[in-house]
């Protein structure tokens, strides 16, 4: 039994799921489910498909090559069974995600690294910008400060309520 | 040579039915009507075609009888001969000559009555000869009657004999009644002879057909024969005697030794030296049968004597028991016979002069066997003979025979240590394929890896969230802010995206008329507090403009306290009844379930169409 990799978003391929088409030429294509499946159907290319492993990859969203990936390759000789190696790699396995995830975790820091400060720049700029539509310019006079004002209105109800628990 | 289907001879009828079937022929293939006014020559013809063609009809039908039954002359002689004994050769060939004179008068007859015709002056003189000449083909034709029949029942017969091949490889199976030479066919073929204790059961030949050496064998079966001259044998014995005669075939002389055939040995060697002559030139085979009965060593001298002498003159040995063994040894005798006979023949000079089969001539006397090492021919010697191993068959059926007992594949797995033979494998683990994993030196890889984390890990240390200070974060109330002027601008948006429709999707109405009451003065008044306006001044203003209506409103009376507006009407019930009025006068009007006259009504007891008018044709006594 073997997982394989969806041809159009790379995703796993678990048994049981998907379907694979075999052209004329014996090239195999897996697709993890129909949606990959018909885009494929369709000739879009994956490289140009927003939500694709290999779009993501090429437009610097996700890790693009590294070390991890190169340690998960498909051989084609079979080794001989040998009890240690398979441990030690069932192991190192483990350690090996770990290390991936830790590296992916990374690079997403990288690309979002400066973003908060352009947030609150332009939180900044939006306030400033848009105060005059919940203030009025008097009222931003007498407080300067970027905040909504406070109500000046006398209410009618609360005030006769007032006068009627006065009168009695 | 005509080839002869003896199975296939057309049916030969009697002769009224014979005539029958001509005479029908005639009239119906020729033309029937004639009448007296026709023309001479024509009626003429007329009589002369009819004459003709019957017996042109006749010549046809005896024609085939006589072509399709064998001229005893031109078959195998042993056909000949077997048709003579079953037949009688003279009364044949005689029923078959009658045939023959009977065609040639029926055409002279023709030919008389024909040239009469010719001058038959009218159609009474005309039919009168058609008639005379019929007739008279008609009576010969009943005086052959007896040999039409006779030759019926010859064909019949002669349909059920058995198809007998003198030419190819033939044994026969001959010797007294009831000694087991039908028993004897029908072991070595599929031939289903009737074997019974009563002599001259079997009472015609039989064939059987078996095989050796790759070669079809007939096996013919005869009724017995009984020892005496040839003159008084009946008909079933020559059937035996005929075939002994004619054909070449291997001879299996069968002897009851036990003598419960009725007749002693001393008869059956007594039989066989009569019938010696029959036996030249042919391979013979003196069998023992019954031996079940009586074993060869128990008889007594003299008949052990006289089977010796049979024997010799057979110049073979006696069979032992088995009749395979019988069967095989009469096919090899043929067959020697027979090639024999083809060496002697001069066709085979022809073919031998183009053969030249080559062997290797040896340069020397030298011999020169087959070499086997000494050392190899020790160890032979030597080994112990091997004990049979034990297979992974008897492994399984030991344990439960198939379909119980899986075998363990990994019994012969090569692996560095016998102990992991049993391993279950892993293939998958946490999405991903070991295999793909497997490396011999994968905790070298490891180490690599961790050494580059390391490396990462304190160079990522290094720049660490920098850009905290350059912009301050916004407070609470700021952001309560932020969210608000997110709310208006949507607002905003919205409304100028409704604004924005057509007249043909939206009536828009005039900002005067207010129906919704969205512009009162509370409603200001909130709106102008909200933005941190006092609003008391503008309020103030706003209702002063709107004094002087007409209407003095009292107390309770407020338009502004979110209630429907009204429209004009006094109050809410008001405004339900008429739109329920405005409902009703829009119902439409059901009309559809209109009386007809299939209800048993006349809608119009006097249509115009029939009281009323004049007729264009007819009267108008009644309406």
């Amino acid at each position: 039994m073997r997982l394989e990799k969806c041809w159009f978003c790379s995703s796993t391929i678990y048994p049981g799921h998907g379907m694979m088409y075999v052209r004329n030429d014996a090239k195999i294509f897996r697709f993890c489910r129909s949606k990959c499946h018909k885009n494929f159907k369709m000739k879009r290319n994956p490289r140009k498909v927003k939500w694709t492993k290999i779009y993501r990859k090429l437009h610097g969203k996700e890790l693009p090559q590294d070390t991890t990936f190169e340690l998960e390759r498909k051989r084609n000789r079979p080794e001989r069974y040998d009890r240690n190696v398979v441990e030690d790699t069932v192991k190192a396995m483990k350690k090996i995600s770990e290390t991936r995830e830790e590296r992916e975790a990374q690079t997403l820091a990288n690309r979002m690294r400066g973003k908060k400060t352009q947030q609150r720049r332009e939180d900044l700029a939006e306030l400033q910008q848009g105060i005059h539509l919940v203030k009025a310019p008097t009222a931003l006079l007498e407080e300067p400060s970027l905040t909504l004002p406070k109500e000046k209105m006398k209410v009618k109800v609360s005030v006769e309520q007032e006068s009627k628990a006065m009168e009695s | 040579m005509v080839h002869y289907n003896l199975k296939r001879i057309t049916v030969v009828p009697t002769g009224k039915d014979f005539v029958d079937i001509v005479l029908s022929r005639t009239q119906r293939q020729t033309p029937t009507v004639i009448h007296k006014s026709y023309a001479i020559n024509r009626i003429r013809q007329f009589y002369m075609r009819k004459v003709k063609y019957t017996q042109a009809t006749f010549d046809e039908k005896l024609g085939t009888i006589i072509d399709e039954f064998p001229q005893l002359d031109d078959i195998h002689p042993f056909y000949g001969d077997l048709m003579n004994v079953l037949y009688d050769r003279d009364h044949y060939k005689l029923a078959l000559g009658q045939l023959r004179t009977a065609k040639r008068l029926v055409e002279k007859i023709c030919k008389d009555y024909v040239k009469l015709l010719k001058y038959g002056d009218s159609l009474y003189r005309c039919k009168q000869l058609k008639k005379a000449a019929l007739g008279r083909m008609c009576t010969l034709m009943k005086r052959v009657g007896p040999s039409l029949a006779y030759l019926e029942q010859v064909r019949q017969h002669m349909a059920r004999l058995p198809s007998i091949d003198p030419n190819t490889r033939t044994i026969l199976i001959c010797g007294y009644p009831n000694v087991g030479k039908s028993s004897f066919i029908n072991k070595i073929t599929r031939a289903d002879v009737d074997v019974q204790p009563y002599a001259f059961t079997t009472k015609s030949l039989f064939v059987g057909h078996t095989d050796y050496k790759y070669l079809r064998w007939q096996v013919i079966d005869t009724p017995g024969i009984l020892d005496h001259p040839l003159e008084d044998r009946n008909t079933i014995e020559m059937l035996s005697i005929t075939a002994l005669a004619h054909i070449r075939a291997a001879v299996l002389f069968f002897v009851d030794v036990s003598g419960s055939c009725g007749y002693s040995i001393a008869q059956q060697a007594a039989l066989f030296n009569s019938i010696r002559p029959l036996f030249d030139n042919k391979p013979l085979l003196v069998v023992c049968s019954k031996i079940d009965l009586q074993s060869l060593e128990s008889l007594p001298e003299e008949d052990r004597q006289l089977i010796m002498e049979m024997k010799k003159e057979a110049s073979n040995t006696l069979t032992e028991e088995g009749v395979i063994n019988v069967k095989n040894t009469a096919c090899e005798k043929l067959l020697q016979h027979r090639v024999e006979g083809k060496m002697k023949s001069k066709k085979l000079e022809d073919v031998r002069n183009r053969i030249h089969v080559a062997m290797p001539r040896p340069r020397d006397t030298r011999e020169r066997p087959p070499v086997i090492p000494a050392g190899v021919l020790e160890a032979r010697a030597a080994a112990p003979p091997r004990a049979p191993r034990r297979l992974e068959k008897d492994l399984e059926n030991e344990n439960g025979g198939a379909g119980v007992y899986s075998a363990n594949l990994r019994r012969r797995y090569i692996l560095a240590d016998e102990s992991w033979k049993e391993d279950v494998v892993p293939e998958i683990a946490d999405g991903h394929n070991i295999a793909d994993f497997i490396d011999t030196d994968i905790l070298k890889r490891l180490d690599e890896l961790d050494r580059e984390e390391h490396q990462r890990q304190e160079g990522e240390s290094e720049e660490e969230d920098m850009d905290d200070d350059e912009f301050r974060k916004l407070s609470p109330e700021e952001q309560e802010a932020l969210a608000a002027i997110r709310l208006a601008r949507r607002n905003i948006r919205e409304e100028h995206r409704l604004k924005k429709t057509t007249a043909d999707s939206r009536p828009m109405v005039p900002r005067k008329h207010d129906k919704d009451k969205r512009f009162t003065v509370s409603r200001m008044e909130r709106h102008l507090s909200n933005l941190g306006i006092d609003p008391s001044a503008a309020a103030a203003r706003a209702r002063s403009k709107s004094r002087g209506r007409k209407r003095d409103r009292s107390l309770g009376y407020d338009e502004e306290d979110g209630a429907d507006a009204m429209d004009g009407f006094k109050d809410s019930a008001q405004k339900q009844q008429a739109l329920a009025l405005g409902k009703k006068a829009m119902k439409k009007r059901n009309k559809f379930a209109r009386k007809g006259e299939a209800d048993r009504t006349i809608v119009n007891l006097r249509p115009k169409h029939l009281f009323a008018g004049k007729r264009s044709t007819g009267k108008t006594d009644r309406r």
